[in-house]
């Protein structure tokens, strides 16, 4: 077997494990785990965001979060605005409140994208350690406000009283909500993968790999790096968004650097800039929170050895680790 | 008298109180080969990063086909036809010696924002890849990656690309650097079939490729360009050889 | 708005600005020396204050407790260096980010096991009660001079080291070329575990000085971490006298905007707006002034190497 289908194959299979797994649980009649199947699916979604900067476009975001929870909060903005009838903004024109998902979708992913802008225009002038630390700090500076702003919750955060929802769905069912999650991150999983293969796609992997190279046959990598950067937070921010929804509550410690580095987590321990890594680090993670959990109440310390084991002895990740190849441009 | 197709003037460049390029003028004209050499330390490395745009000069200018450069950057001057090698090969290590010239071509000739169509089945990319690759004696390692490409192999890749670019000037950053005898003569026989189809600045160390190809040779020393002119008047020069040989007798 | 005031929160920030120094100097010479991004560095001043408060609460004194927590620190960084750091070096910064927020799970779950998870208390030392007066009439808590003037000797020590001895040279050279100084002979895995326990034992320092105005609590660390990294990116990482410079800015920066900033909007809208808007905009202030600094210096203002 090739060593491409090597990789394939395990795609396949981590994509119909996690669609199998809480459908055989609510066959079962245990719905908390059709919950925790959805859980992953929003984190690995997250995680997809951040690898196609971090891991295609070689940009170690430190403040990923900060589009995490941008989409939370703008979801949980419009749900409250929906509830109390009233509009988000009045000025310069008046949009009212939405509870239905995927206009709520599209505001987060916009919001996303042009916060993105912001930050991206900035720290991508900066490289290596100053690039990290730029982007913790708008990270941190939007978290501030967010717990500041009294307007949103300040520290308590913002509730969802209404699950948003759906067209044709029963959002509160827990398989409709897990399939509706699972079907965002098998569109962005396919999106990742074709822009990938585009020349898009080429010229960022090569910002990634050599960027004076890329300057030398005539393509600036500011721009398709900042690119690669808004479309990366745009992702992120629907599974902000999701993730508000699952909980039913949108917490300013979506805005953390707590939250950044787990993202990070999720794509490091799945394998860096492989396709299907985000959703094998996330099922992971949560897999072992929870296993873990039941066993101690001390679970983090478990939890950072296992981390620290597999960066110091498992390189590529858990993608890497099984089909035991290098990644191939 | 035909523009120069490259001019360099009084380029200056000091880091503190070193003047690694001290008001150095010259020109390049259409299909010639001016070689340029110089000691080790003479600034030649500095000389060449400045007419890329990696580093920016103090002062002076730089013109490429009659418009001036000096403010462009990397991608801007290689856009406007400056092709450049490395001395240490600088490729994509990850692609191919396939995707590596389809890079090229795609900085060439179409726009790195396009979303939709794969670029492996895109045959304004993948054919004149093919092909500048059968004219670099490449076309049996296309699907190699580039990371397990001999050394030689890698400069001819380097070559490839400044290529597939479709230069108006290329800048040739010591071609036959680590290469053994047959590939520097392989190489040399290369650049000697392009010779006169584009015009090019070759910086190299190696007198026997140097005296072969050049039609105009210039030395540099010391930040400072002493000497221009023919192969024949180079080697009898009594100012070179000093330079190169050292003051005493 | 008052002299004493004002001299009040200059000091302040002066006394934020000294302990954001202790930590960033550890940072930034970690950085500078192995190329190390260390995310548990505030792990390190957590765990001075909490080895502080307890050998303080044991043996009844401060001061004990302040040399103890100091050498636990940089015990701990010594043992952390050799176990962890050495595996790190030269692997991107990928990699370190994820190892050392790995190290910040284990120490913070690891203290909870140990300390318990109730916030420790530290008193004040006798000898550096009380107050003293300020031009202006106000009063200022000795203490906290003695922050300010242990942070400046610290400072001024760390200088004479690096500039006057011979491992101050060598922390320089290895700045500049870790395998050239290799080569010379220098002992580098010794080197490094002495700078990494230096770093250390100062952020300990700073912890076990803090513990006695803040409690000492689990996490402690993290938020000064943070503005530690602000403080090295602004003063250019490598620098020591980045960090002084920074740490002072962003100390004295955050402290009179937390005060002024509100103020300031009261003199244009209504008192409610001006504390919400004041207080929001100076706490991100900070990291505004980051980015300013950034966009037009992108290494910082003494960025160490050319």
């Amino acid at each position: 077997m090739s060593r491409v289908g090597a990789e394939t194959v395990l795609n396949a299979a981590l994509a119909g494990l996690l669609l199998v797994a809480p459908l055989t649980a609510l066959g079962l009649g245990e719905p908390y785990y059709a919950n925790l199947a959805s859980r992953v699916a929003i984190l690995a979604l997250a995680g997809v965001g951040l690898n196609l900067a971090l891991g295609q476009g070689g940009m170690i975001s430190f403040g990923h979060a900060a589009f995490f929870g941008i989409g939370g909060y703008v979801a949980g903005i419009s749900a409250q605005a929906a509830f109390n009838g009233a509009a988000v903004v009045s000025w310069p024109l008046e949009v009212m409140g939405s509870n239905v998902m995927p206009p709520i979708w599209a505001a987060a992913m916009l919001v996303a994208g042009l916060v993105a802008v912001a930050i991206g225009a900035i720290s991508l002038r900066t490289s290596g350690v100053y690039f990290i630390m730029i982007t913790l700090a708008f990270a941190q500076m939007i978290y501030y406000f967010a717990i500041s702003w009294p307007a949103y919750g300040g520290e308590d955060g913002l509730s969802i009283y209404v699950r948003n929802g759906f067209p044709g769905l029963d959002t509160y069912d827990p398989l409709s909500f897990f399939l509706i999650c699972y079907g965002c991150l098998m569109l962005a999983l396919a999106f990742s993968w074709r822009i990938m293969g585009t020349r898009f796609g080429a010229a960022l992997m090569c910002a990634r790999m050599n960027p004076e190279r890329l300057a030398t046959v005539g393509i600036e990598p500011y721009p398709v790096k900042l690119t690669a950067f808004v479309i990366s937070a745009m992702i992120t921010g629907l599974a902000g968004a999701l993730f508000a929804d699952l909980n039913g509550f949108v917490s300013p410690s979506m805005l953390g650097w707590h939250t950044s580095g787990e993202i990070m987590v999720f794509v490091i321990l799945g394998g860096v800039g492989r396709l299907f890594g985000p959703v094998a680090g996330a099922a992971l993670y949560v897999l072992l929170e929870h296993v873990l959990g039941g066993l101690t109440e001390h679970w983090q310390l478990l939890l950072g050895l296992i981390l620290l084991g597999v960066v110091l002895f498992a390189r590529g990740g858990l993608v890497g680790m099984v089909t035991g190849s290098a990644r191939h441009g | 008298m035909a523009e120069p197709v490259l001019e360099v003037r009084g380029l200056c460049k000091s880091f503190g109180a070193l003047k690694a390029t001290d008001g150095v003028s010259l020109t390049l004209e259409a299909g010639e080969i001016h070689a340029l050499i110089g000691p080790n330390g003479a600034g030649k490395s500095t000389l060449i990063a400045q007419i890329a745009g990696q580093l920016a000069p103090d002062a002076g200018e730089i013109w490429l086909g009659g418009r001036e450069i000096t403010g462009l950057s990397v991608a801007g001057r290689a856009r406007r036809g400056l092709g450049r090698t490395f001395q240490v090969s600088s490729l994509a290590l990850e692609f191919s010696a396939l995707r590596n010239v389809m890079l090229a071509v795609q900085g060439r000739r179409a726009s790195s924002f396009g979303f939709l169509k794969p670029v492996m089945r895109d045959r304004r990319l993948v054919d004149p890849a093919h092909e500048v690759l059968a004219r670099f004696d490449l076309e049996g390692r296309a699907g190699v990656t580039a990371a397990a490409l001999s050394h030689g192999e890698r400069r001819q890749l380097e070559l490839a690309m400044a290529f597939a670019l479709e230069p108006r000037v290329l800048l040739l950053d010591e071609p036959m650097a680590g290469m053994g005898a047959g590939g520097t003569t392989a190489l040399t026989r290369v650049l000697a079939a392009m010779h006169g189809s584009v015009p090019m600045l070759l910086i190299e160390h190696d007198m026997d490729a140097v005296f072969a190809l050049a039609d105009r040779i210039s030395v540099l020393a010391e930040g400072r360009l002493i000497f221009t002119g023919p192969p024949e008047a180079v080697r009898v020069s009594a100012v070179v050889r000093e330079v190169y040989l050292g003051g005493e007798g | 708005m008052t002299l004493a005031l004002l001299i009040e929160q200059l000091l302040n920030g002066l006394q934020f600005g000294v302990m954001l120094f202790l930590m960033a100097a550890g940072l930034t010479l970690v950085f500078g020396v192995m190329g190390l991004i260390n995310l548990a560095h505030g792990s390190l001043y957590m765990a001075g204050a909490f080895v502080c408060a307890t050998v303080a609460g044991i043996v009844g004194s401060f001061w004990v407790g302040l040399v103890a927590g100091v050498l636990a620190a940089a015990a701990l960084g010594a043992v952390v260096e050799i176990g962890v750091m050495r595996r790190l070096y030269g692997r991107d910064h990928l990699d370190q980010v994820l190892a050392t927020f790995a190290l910040i799970l284990i120490f913070s779950e690891g203290a909870r096991m140990v300390f318990g998870a109730q916030p420790l208390w530290l008193d004040m030392p006798d000898a550096l009660r009380g107050h003293v007066s300020l031009p202006g009439g106000a009063t200022y808590p000795v203490f906290r001079l003695a922050i300010i003037a242990a942070g400046l000797a610290v400072a001024a020590g760390l200088f004479w080291l690096i500039r006057r001895t011979r491992l101050g040279m060598r922390i320089r050279a290895g700045e500049s070329d870790r395998e050239m100084i290799a080569a010379l002979g220098v002992d580098i895995a010794r080197l490094y575990t002495l700078v990494f326990a230096l770093g250390a034992g100062l952020a300990g320092l700073a912890g076990a000085m803090v513990g006695v105005l803040q409690s000492v609590q689990i996490g402690m660390g993290e938020p000064v971490l943070i503005l530690a990294f602000v403080t090295i990116v602004i003063g250019g990482i490598g620098s020591i006298r980045g960090a002084l410079v920074g740490a002072v800015l962003v100390g004295v920066v955050d402290t009179m905007g937390r005060i002024f900033l509100p103020v300031l909007f009261g003199l244009v809208t209504d008192p409610a707006s001006a504390t919400s808007i004041g207080s929001s905009l100076s706490s991100m202030l900070i990291y505004l002034m980051m980015a300013a600094i950034l966009a037009v210096r992108p290494r910082g203002l003494f960025p160490a190497n050319v």
